[in-house]
């Protein structure tokens, strides 16, 4: 059986998918009477032209990275966990509640504690769908919307009601002790005397992301687990031939996904300039994640790049925003291609570069012999 | 409560319960055919939107509901062609469409209208008016001073506008569709063995196609009644949830088309007590009775289980039981002792009742309401035999 070489399977097809979603994007801007290059010039500008604008774009990247692999390992057991963003709330509840109500003595006691309970909180918020999902069969796709919207709603009571301190105007908790606050990237290169990402908020939990890449590679590809989840997500019914437990492994597969979107939260409640919870803290980072983990093919060193194009997208987006008419919704529209062409429409594009290169392969065999 | 009050609560149910009867009359086609549909919300939101536009546009809504439903039968082919040509994951090409339409609408209201992401209001011919019907009261002060019968008559059955009688209309045509005709025999066989089907010498893909445009269209009409009817316009994200609302009616009627009249309309009453009564005041021992009863009878369900059963229910029991307690506790002053503290009233938290429709769903799918079985061949791209 011939097949096309590795390459084109993990670099060829993606590119090509977002060569077309890059097309239709461009339809779009000619729609609104934006000139498509002078918007691509100005993201660009937007997302790595300043120092500030360069630690922007590697903030969301952080944020990208952990809900892209919560969406991935979910992928591998063939289960679509779509409420990222419900669970990156749910996890900014708990960072919030361990840094305000325990007095830490130093930063990373409390990014170990903030992190833990994070995840906890994220993973917790997944448990009621998982077991739904595992125990009654109950469509995950919809018991985590659902959660999305509960979630916004009980974030919402608790920054508008129960933890929002006496006086102050903001939906948002008090601002946590100093203790707490992790250092910049731009701390880390002040140290080397530069200044090499302005004011923006990217901070040491981009290492934390990276380490959880590390971390899930190890675990999918690595563990006796790992190798469950992935038989899990090719063949249920195989898996459970081989003695796999599918009420366990779709419980812990989804754990782990809550917890790495949990996590995130770190980056945008202990990172930020100044660190409290916000309204609305998630901005849409749980969706991306599907399309992150979409064109980076499930694999971490895939999520990192495309979190990196998402990160540079979303900050360079905001930026076109501001400096033209275009809401920055068109970041929205760009993610849904992303998610079309190299999700859902992955055959149209993988069959006909398939076909060329079996038929090259042919070509040159014939030619050998 | 008086009468002429659930009058009003029914007209209301009404009101909301017909773009979710839409939808998830669509969301029917689609599903009993093995397409499974999560975009239904970005079709009715392109929809709402194009309609919109073009009822502003031209000045005649009836032009403006067509332009909607071919924007979402649009969409229903995207999301065909990924689903039954390129045999694509169909869940992700519907979030795909969800967010497309979410992004696309605000982009190009911006662009075109220049609003904040919203059409110009709409008047006139523009929009959809309520119908009256002969004899029918039409000002409120006449409504509230008739009779019962005429109460009901002028406010529940009179008034409304015309969508809403094609969406009742389309339930018994839905019904007779699928179970009286040769096409919806097929349908239905399509969803259920398409190898059978296919055996028998009809095109399994032509069949597919056919529900999923027939659910476009029935997006398009659910999508312009939200913006051409209920409201003067397009708004950012006005569709509010209602394709996934209406993807657990689906679930919840089992797939049949009467049922989802019955799922809609209790969906319906949910958002109209919720617009109607945003403050809610409840007794402490209620919140105590409710709170502490759910958690003793999930706990007497799993102590009978399995050790994840235990686990989960089991924690889902320990919180609402602290939610309980801290209520309880909470509610208990310098003046008001513990066992006092069970009679003060306290306000349910407005975001709570705003989140009791999606709690209800979240219910509803776990299957204590009866266990729904979806068709068989649902959600699998079809794969002919070489």
């Amino acid at each position: 059986m011939e097949k096309m070489p590795k390459w084109a399977d993990v670099v060829l097809v993606p590119v090509v998918s977002l060569l077309l979603a890059a097309i239709i994007s461009v339809i779009v801007f000619v729609a609104v009477g934006q000139n498509p290059w002078e918007a691509l010039k100005l993201m660009a500008y937007g997302a790595v032209g300043t120092s500030d604008f360069l630690g922007y774009t590697l903030f969301y990247t952080t944020n990208f990275i952990f809900t892209g692999l919560a969406v991935a390992v979910a992928f591998h057991a063939s289960l679509f966990n779509i409420g990222g963003e419900g669970q990156v709330l749910l996890g900014g509840l708990g960072a919030a509640i361990v840094c305000l109500f325990i007095p830490w003595p130093h930063w990373t006691l409390a990014l170990i504690a903030g992190g833990l309970a994070a995840a906890a909180f994220g993973a917790l918020w997944v448990a009621i769908p998982a077991y739904l999902q595992a125990r009654r069969g109950s469509h995950i796709v919809i018991t985590t919307i659902m959660f999305n919207f509960m979630a916004s709603g009980l974030l919402v009571y608790m920054l508008s009601d129960a933890l929002r301190p006496a006086g102050q105007m903001q939906t948002a908790t008090a601002i946590f002790p100093d203790a707490t606050h992790l250092p910049s990237l731009n701390d880390v290169a002040q140290l080397f005397g530069s200044d090499l990402f302005g004011r923006s908020p990217v901070n040491i939990s981009i290492f934390i992301a990276l380490a959880a890449c590390v971390g899930v590679w190890l675990l999918i590809w690595h563990t006796r687990l790992g190798y469950q989840i992935r038989a899990f997500g090719q063949s249920e019914s195989a898996a459970k031939y081989a003695g796999i437990s599918a009420v366990n492994i779709t419980m812990i597969a989804l754990l782990i996904s809550g917890g790495l979107a949990g996590m995130m939260a770190v980056n945008n409640t202990m990172g930020i300039n100044t660190p409290q919870l916000v309204d609305n803290a998630a901005g849409g980072a749980g969706f991306i994640g599907i399309a992150v983990a979409l064109m980076g093919r499930n694999h971490p060193v895939g999520i990192i790049i495309a979190a990196l194009l998402f990160g540079a997208l979303y900050q360079g987006g905001a930026e076109l925003s501001a400096a033209t008419s275009i809401p920055v919704q068109i970041v929205v529209v760009i993610q849904a291609l992303v998610i079309m062409f190299t999700g859902a429409l992955d055959q149209m594009v993988r069959s006909p570069i398939e076909k060329i290169f079996i038929r090259r392969g042919r070509a040159a065999a014939a030619a050998g012999e | 409560m008086d009468f002429f009050t659930i009058v009003q609560l029914g007209d209301a149910s009404i009101r909301m319960a017909i773009p979710l009867l839409l939808a998830c009359l669509a969301g029917l086609f689609s599903e009993r055919a093995g397409i499974f549909d999560i975009g239904l919300e970005g079709k009715m939101l392109a929809a709402a939107f194009v309609s919109a536009a073009v009822s502003f546009a031209t000045g005649s809504v009836w032009v403006g509901l067509f332009a909607g439903i071919g924007i979402s039968v649009v969409l229903s082919i995207i999301h065909g062609l990924a689903s039954i040509t390129f045999r694509g994951n169909q869940l992700i090409s519907g979030v795909a469409i969800n967010f497309f339409a979410a992004g696309l609408t605000v982009v190009i209201a911006q662009g075109w209208f220049k609003q904040g992401g919203r059409t110009p209001s709409l008047s006139g011919s523009a929009r959809f008016d309520g119908l009256d019907l002969p004899g029918a009261f039409t000002r409120m002060r006449d409504k509230m001073q008739a009779s019962p019968g005429m109460q009901f008559y002028s406010e529940f059955v009179s008034g409304h506008s015309i969508l809403v009688y094609v969406g009742l209309l389309s339930v018994p045509l839905t019904w007779w569709v699928l179970y009286r005709t040769r096409f919806g025999l097929r349908l239905r066989a399509v969803g259920e063995a398409p190898e059978a089907v296919d055996t028998a010498g009809i095109s399994v893909v032509r069949l597919r196609y056919s529900a999923v445009i027939i659910c476009g269209i029935l997006c398009g009409i659910a999508g312009a009644y939200l913006s051409t009817a209920v409201q003067a316009g397009f708004t950012k994200d006005m569709t509010a949830n209602r394709g996934f609302i209406a993807l657990a009616a689906l679930i919840f009627a089992k797939w049949r088309p009467w049922y989802a009249l019955g799922a809609c309309l209790l969906f319906g009453l949910f958002f109209a007590i919720d617009n109607r009564f945003q403050n809610i005041q409840l007794q402490v021992i209620w919140i105590m009775v409710l709170l502490i009863g759910a958690s003793i009878a999930m706990t007497l369900y799993a102590v009978r289980r399995e050790k994840i059963d235990v686990l989960v229910l089991g924690g889902l029991s320990a919180v609402l039981t602290a939610v309980a307690l801290v209520t309880w506790t909470g509610s208990t002053g310098d003046e008001v002792g513990l066992v006092a503290a069970l009679w003060e009233t306290v306000k349910v938290p407005s975001q709570l009742i705003q989140s009791l429709p999606y709690l209800f769903v979240v219910i509803v799918l776990a299957g204590f309401v009866g266990k729904a079985i979806p068709p068989r061949a649902g959600g699998e791209p079809y794969v002919k035999e070489r």
